[in-house]
């Protein structure tokens, strides 16, 4: 699987696709393989506040259930529903099926997060 | 589902092969077992609707012969064994005095004073420790670990019949449920039993671990065309959930009774004696304080095994299995709770990581087929 160079990662297997103060934030392929088959995901609320590394909500397989960390510190601006009903999508494409959108409070810590090559490395 | 474990994993017969298909593996009762090959709802689905083959060789066999062999059987295991005709097998528990699970097995008559229980792969050294012990006051028998004997191949689902059909001699159509016979299976020698944890039709196939390669790979030659795929212990657990089929070490163990666990057709009521029986006869008559039921959520959640239970606010029980389930696509599990609520429709809370989440009882199996 490729790890798109537009996106920062995180150790805890997290993306984030930054816009300008806005960011998009999943999980990456790596950890959708390592859960299996997703069946729920737990999400914040609009307007959550989020510090980096803090919790921002579960995500289960059929298996197990993980945590999900946010890559930065924010506030939450969007939650993507739709995975609801349909959480089987970021198996099948988990570069592309956001979970949530943050507003950056600190953008500098974005400069810790690794890029494409180093996330590459790191779950090699 | 990670966990540190002293001892090297142990490997059945097949571990190459399941490395090799590029199964995901996890340590299970001390073994390297393949959880899943292509994914558990995948492979729960295909034996659901067509078949799935797996690799059960980690379970252990315990054979017990001797002249009193059926007395040792009666008073280690808490069914009835003397029902049992040749070539037909029971489930049971091997409980403590207390009425609790030291393990749940199968038992197979494979002759009038030889018997085999098949056991789980985490509690075989247990077992036989405790079965060892337990069936010297029977008299004239004795107790063999032949687990290293068998490897043990599942086939199931509604197309499994046909898939085994294939490569056997041994008529199936006309064998039933819980019964087992000898030949060979791809040229193999076998034991086929229709048998199995899925709550599907099926057949479990004993063979020697040497010829399981071989066995494995014309089932799954002989299955392709039907739909069958490699399946592993994943899958099998939503399956057995679904089928409403307790799992030792989750919904069963030596904290439980067989009353308690609703598993009361599995005891010989009309036996003599047996080990666990006073107590057993007490609960069955003045009740139990608690009891298993199952459940489905009706709040979105998923309740996992040691989640608490709230009934008013006041904790009152505890999940013991729960998943949710790739067939039904609902939330689904088991609980022990006071006995007076478990009646279906009764409501409880669950509380999953701190969010009190409703769900109500339902009857088991929450999946029967047709």
């Amino acid at each position: 699987m490729a790890y798109p160079a537009g996106l920062k990662y995180t150790k805890d297997h997290e993306w984030i696709e930054l816009t300008g103060d806005r960011g998009k934030v999943g999980i990456t392929d790596y950890a959708a393989q390592q859960l299996g088959d997703v069946v729920y995901v737990e999400l914040p609320e609009v307007g959550a506040k989020l510090k980096q590394g803090q919790s921002f909500g579960t995500i289960e397989s059929v298996k197990a259930v993980s945590e999900l960390y946010s890559p930065v510190s924010g506030e939450v601006a969007e939650v993507n529903t739709a995975l609801k009903d349909k959480p089987e999508a970021v198996n099948a494409d988990p570069h592309a099926n956001w979970m949530i959108v943050l507003k950056l409070t600190n953008p500098g810590e974005t400069g810790a997060l690794l890029d494409a090559t180093q996330y590459q490395d790191l779950v090699k | 589902m990670e966990q540190a474990t002293a001892a090297p994993l142990k490997k059945t017969p097949l571990n190459d092969r399941h490395r090799a298909s590029g199964a995901k593996m996890v340590p299970f009762g001390g073994w390297d077992m393949p959880v899943e090959y292509s994914g558990i709802v995948q492979e729960h689905l295909a034996v659901r609707t067509r078949a799935g083959l797996f690799d059960v060789s980690h379970m252990g066999e315990i054979e017990i012969g001797g002249k009193d062999a059926l007395a040792a059987v009666q008073r280690i295991s808490s069914n009835d064994a003397s029902k049992l005709q040749v070539g037909q097998a029971q489930y049971s528990g091997l409980l403590t005095p207390q009425g609790t699970f030291v393990d749940d097995l199968l038992v197979y008559r494979l002759g009038p004073a030889h018997f085999m229980l098949v056991v789980n792969a985490g509690n075989i050294e247990k077992d036989y420790a405790w079965i060892v012990e337990h069936i010297k006051p029977a008299g004239d028998a004795v107790a063999v670990n032949a687990s290293s004997r068998y490897a043990l191949l599942a086939v199931q689902g509604p197309e499994a019949v046909g898939i085994v059909q294939s490569l056997t001699g041994v008529e199936l159509a006309g064998m039933k449920y819980y019964w087992f016979g000898h030949g060979e299976v791809a040229g193999v020698l076998a034991t086929i039993s229709r048998t199995g944890y899925t709550g599907e039709d099926g057949f479990e196939i004993f063979v020697p671990p040497k010829q399981a390669d071989k066995v494995w790979q014309a089932i799954i030659a002989a299955g392709s065309d039907a739909g069958l795929i490699p399946c592993g212990l994943g899958a099998r657990d939503t399956l057995r959930l679904e089928a409403g089929m307790r799992l030792h070490g989750n919904d069963i163990d030596d904290t439980t009774t067989a009353v308690e666990a609703d598993l009361n057709w599995i005891v010989g009521w009309k036996k003599d004696d047996f080990i666990g029986a006073s107590v057993l006869r007490e609960q069955k008559a003045g009740g139990t304080t608690r009891k298993i039921a199952g459940f489905e959520m009706l709040d979105r959640g998923i309740a996992r095994h040691g989640y608490d239970v709230y009934i008013d606010d006041a904790k009152s029980g505890i999940v013991t299995s729960g998943t949710q389930t790739p067939f039904l696509k609902k939330a689904i599990g088991m609980a022990y709770l006071p006995a007076e609520h478990t009646a279906p429709g009764a409501e409880f809370d669950v509380d999953i990581r701190g969010r009190r989440t409703r769900a109500r009882v339902v009857p088991m199996p929450f999946y029967k087929r047709k």
